[in-house]
């Protein structure tokens, strides 16, 4: 019955993706200077993707809406990278990081997706390592590694605090090398606004140059979308402001399914909101927990300042909760506990929608085994305390600034206060095993895609997935379709079908003019991240998600009818680009809480509150829902489900359980 | 949640494209809070203009934490405004005074022209970039991670060289408009790597070759670039990059 091929591979899931190496069909260097590749977006699957095609040959062509491809919001993120490369020596395997990555997905992923990501995991730190990516490093010159949530192994790689942006400065400067040898040519400051497709097959896009406001028509033999998440529904997010979903959602417009659009990630470490001023919300990096403890009072309601509360009155409750994994429990977890406590009344700052997270424990440690490293006897408490925060500081320097920046408290000595935020999302363009979407020729990578984090991310997987998809995976698959395009010559931008997506973006431009109505776009745009929190954020029901389609459908009338986007659009105007993306979001926002309501069961960052235990853990049921939703626009905001089941033979589906 | 109390007067540089000549226009906001970012205020500002029926000002701005490089504001003569160590987006109004008169206007270099109010075209950047600021491996050519051990000291050096964010203020607040600390801090983080080595030459006389033909100005070793970055990129990177640039004239 199902549209869907995910083109899984036969054999052992430990062979499949050598033998489809072997197997996959080539393009000889002669053609491949022949055929055009459009990459939009310049992130780590972008970069990584559009460097390595280009390398190998094909003639590519890439865009990204900020001023240059460095920007793209894989810079922000903080904490570190996964590998498997087992430096360590602690049991650490790519059985073993599949196996935590499903599990930590919550048995919502593909099996062989992520097999494939960790066998080619450690690849990446080799090769961004040659690249000059200065990751962290032990005094003897070898890699370090720090652990991270929902694993009990050390795997991640890390630069400080700065993983992404050093990460993403490397894929941008491989990038950068293949401008320079004119193998690529970058369109910055260009947004995509639609995807064009000829007899099916996807055949380039139309972009507006941000600066001139021109539409542009860019033919390519196949077109990449690597545009990101697109948390930035919930308006307040750790996403970067530009972080959208228009490129993604255009694609849904000329057939490609949007797989699990309800599976966000709100995560349990960020700067809690201060006011109603907030533009976004800052992650302090998951690594934190790795050595801060997380607590709140006992007594609900207590008023006290922080290092007024004794020991005995303060509740660590993921240590009492799960004493296992304590502190280093999966993101959704994590904020669930918090949230849990929250609304109990024990939550902590002036808003009481905070958790304290504290370093005293971890300074005081650090302290005596710096002292001793540095041969210091007897040293006195100020001296601990100092050698303590130095250790800190080195590890976590940079948020610690961050935080002290951003609520002007000094995180040395008061603990910080945390609240989750909306933070990544798993959800994305159903893609086959190929990185393929339901429109041939169309892929989609990284965060954009829906494919190897299932309904919860593990922390510091999203950036292999983005490196992975862009330097080891697409280089291959790309073979099996662009093989069998080697004759088509590049079709004219005259086509009709260019010629009618270019039309269709201007009408929707000059529709956003002429509404000149009485609201800002951002108006509506907090408007719809207020129903998306509320309804269809932390924990989810039935009555709440129904409450809120009606509610988003008004909201969208009324955009059409009062939004206020001034200017014109030969120039440079971030009113109308922003208003193109928030009518996007209007139209997401509606879906997410149709794939939410359909979702009758508990998943990962999906908890409906009609589904838990006892305990109020989340309670998944396998024999109804073990599968991929994948959606269809079908026009007029109508949308027909199309379930990929999901098939576990090399692990044991079980309730996922961290105590 | 903290209530607004400041009221300010800013004087912001409007210029509709890179042709027009632009001048500075006065606006006054009220109920700025304290805990708002500075961008946030402009969030304000804007709204305010756009309720009135006026056109937004644009000015450059993405991740909002200090670390993508977009924002780029011009505050009281300074980049990034009176802080030390951080970018507009992070500069916090509690640094302001109730009443106080605050000028914005954009980077100004030759080789960064407006494109719009406080917008300003940094691509010449990347053109450094791409003339050799990369090793040149193509993806799968690597060898295992761990086989060039790499003394803490320099992979830190590197790291902290690495740390720039490309946002231009070193350029900005340059009197000849040079982008020296931005190529230097790029050459070093290679030149203290040994994967970096092999090319180091050549890197340095392209990148500055292509630093020159974009128009930015020479190094008179002022200073103002170490003070003003957000970053703390360091002088001793343009002494390093000397040595690589005098070495690569050696070798010609
Ligand atoms: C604050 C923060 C911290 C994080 N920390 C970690 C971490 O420690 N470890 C980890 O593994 N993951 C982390 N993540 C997640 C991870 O950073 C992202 O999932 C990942 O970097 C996404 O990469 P990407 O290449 O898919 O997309 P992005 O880096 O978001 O790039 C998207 C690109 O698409 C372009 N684009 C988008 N739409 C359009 C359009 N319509 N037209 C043209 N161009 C377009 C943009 O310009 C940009 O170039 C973090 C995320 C955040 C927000
Ligand atoms: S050196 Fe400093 S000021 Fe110059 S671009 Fe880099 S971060 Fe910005
Ligand atoms: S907006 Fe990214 S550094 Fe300021």
């Amino acid at each position: 019955m199902s549209k869907l091929d995910s083109k899984i591979p036969e054999g052992n899931l430990e062979q499949k993706w050598d033998k489809y190496k072997s197997s996959v069909a080539l393009v000889n260097p002669a053609n491949k200077r022949s055929l055009e590749i459009i990459v939009v977006g310049s992130g780590l699957a972008g970069a990584s993707a559009a460097s390595s095609l280009a390398e190998m040959g094909y003639k590519v062509k890439v865009f990204c809406f900020q001023d240059s491809p460095r920007r793209a919001h894989s810079i922000a993120a903080q904490g570190g990278i996964n590998a498997a490369k087992n430096y360590q020596n602690d049991g650490d395997s790519t059985y073993r990081l599949f196996y935590d990555t499903i599990k930590g997905g919550d048995y919502r992923a593909r099996e062989a997706n992520v097999y494939r990501l960790a066998s080619v995991s450690a690849n990446i730190i080799d090769q961004c390592v040659a690249m000059g990516v200065p990751l962290a490093r032990e005094y003897g010159g070898m890699l370090s590694n720090r652990s991270f949530g929902g694993t009990q192994v050390q795997r991640t790689f890390y630069a400080a605090g700065q993983t992404g942006q050093q990460l993403l400065l490397g894929a941008y400067s491989g990038l950068e090398r293949q401008v320079g040898l004119g193998t690529v040519e970058m369109c910055s400051r260009h947004e995509m606004l639609d995807v064009v497709t000829i007899e099916g097959k996807a055949r380039g896009i139309i972009a507006r140059d941000l600066v001139t406001g021109k539409l542009e028509r860019h033919f390519g033999h196949a077109v990449l979308l690597c545009t990101g998440g697109y948390g930035n529904v919930f308006y307040l997010s750790t996403n970067a402001m530009g972080c959208n979903v228009t490129a993604a959602w255009k694609a849904t417009k000329k057939g490609a399914f949007f797989g699990n659009p309800c599976y966000t990630q709100i995560h349990p470490t960020c700067i809690p909101v201060s006011g109603d001023h907030q533009s976004k919300l800052t992650l302090m990096s998951e690594s934190l927990r790795n050595d801060g403890r997380i607590w709140v009072p006992k007594k609900a309601g207590d008023t006290r300042k922080a290092n007024e509360i004794p020991e005995e009155e303060r509740d660590y409750y993921l240590e009492r909760r799960y004493p296992a994994f304590g502190n280093l429990v999966p993101r959704d977890v994590a904020s669930r506990a918090a949230k849990e406590r929250c609304d109990a009344g024990f939550g902590v700052g002036s808003s009481k929608m905070a958790v304290y997270l504290d370093y005293k424990a971890a300074i005081d440690r650090y302290g005596k085994t710096q002292a001793k490293k540095l041969n210091v006897t007897n040293p006195t408490a100020a001296q601990l305390r100092e050698f303590g925060k130095q250790v800190v500081e080195e590890k976590y320097g940079n948020l610690f600034e961050m935080y002290k920046q951003i609520t002007g408290e000094d995180p040395y000595e008061l603990p910080m206060r945390i609240y989750p935020a909306v933070h990544y999302t798993m959800g994305g363009l159903w893609v086959d095993y190929n990185l393929m979407t339901t429109v041939p020729g169309l892929y989609c990578l990284g965060e954009a895609n829906f494919s190897d984090h299932g309904a919860n991310r593990l922390g510091a997987s999203a950036l292999m997935q983005g490196l992975a998809d862009g330097f080891f995976v697409i280089p291959y698959t790309i073979g099996a379709y662009l093989s069998k395009e080697i004759s088509v010559k590049p079709i004219s931008t005259d086509h009709e079908a260019f010629v009618a997506a270019e039309k269709s973006v201007q009408s929707i431009i000059d529709k956003l003019f002429a509404i000149k109505g009485t609201k800002s776009v951002d108006h509506f745009h907090k408007r719809l991240g207020k129903i998306m929190w509320d309804k269809c954020g932390m924990a989810r029901n039935e009555k709440g998600l129904k409450e809120a389609i009606v509610e988003i459908r008004q909201l969208r009338e009324e955009f059409w009818k009062d939004v206020r986007v001034l200017g014109t659009a030969n120039e440079l105007n971030s009113e109308l680009e922003k208003a193109g993306r928030v009518a996007d979001f209007l139209e997401l926002g509606e879906l997410m809480c149709i794939d939410a309501l359909n979702r009758t069961e508990s998943c990962g960052g999906h908890f409906r509150e009609e589904s838990q235990t006892d305990e109020g853990e989340a309670l998944r049921k396998d024999d109804e829902f073990a599968y991929v939703a994948a959606w269809e626009n079908k026009g007029d905001y109508t949308y027909e489900l199309h379930k990929e089941e999901l098939k576990f033979e090399s692990i044991k589906i079980a309730a996922r359980s961290y105590k | 949640m903290s209530q607004g109390n400041m009221n300010l007067t800013l004087k912001v540089w409007r210029q509709k494209n890179e042709k027009d000549t632009g001048k500075i226009v006065d606006y006054k906001v009220s109920d700025i809070s304290p805990d708002m970012s500075f961008l946030e205020m402009f969030d304000v500002l804007n709204e305010q203009l756009i309720s009135k029926g006026e056109e937004s000002i644009a000015f450059d701005h993405d991740c909002r934490e200090g670390i993508c490089g977009m924002c780029s504001m011009f505050i009281n003569g300074q980049p990034h405004g009176p802080n030390k160590g951080v970018t507009t987006c992070q500069l916090h109004m509690r640094s302001f005074k109730d009443g106080d008169t605050i000028v914005v206007e954009p980077w100004r270099a030759a080789a960064f022209p407006v494109i719009k109010d406080l917008t300003v075209d940094r691509s010449a950047f990347d053109r450094i970039i791409s003339k050799g600021g990369f090793i040149s491996v193509n993806t799968g050519n690597a060898q295992d991670a761990n086989n060039i051990p790499i003394p803490k000291t320099d992979a830190d050096a590197a790291f902290s060289a690495a740390a720039c964010i490309g946002c231009g203020a070193c350029v900005a607040t340059c009197k000849n408009s040079s982008a020296m600390l931005f190529v230097a801090a790029k050459i070093s983080q290679f030149a203290l790597l040994p994967q970096g080595q092999v090319e180091g030459i050549a890197r340095a006389k392209n990148m500055v070759a292509q630093m020159d033909a974009e128009g930015f100005g020479n190094c008179t070793n002022t200073g103002a670039c170490e003070v003003e970055c957000p970053k703390g990129i360091s002088l001793e990177n343009i002494a390093r990059m000397n040595r690589e640039f005098f070495m690569a004239n050696i070798m010609e």
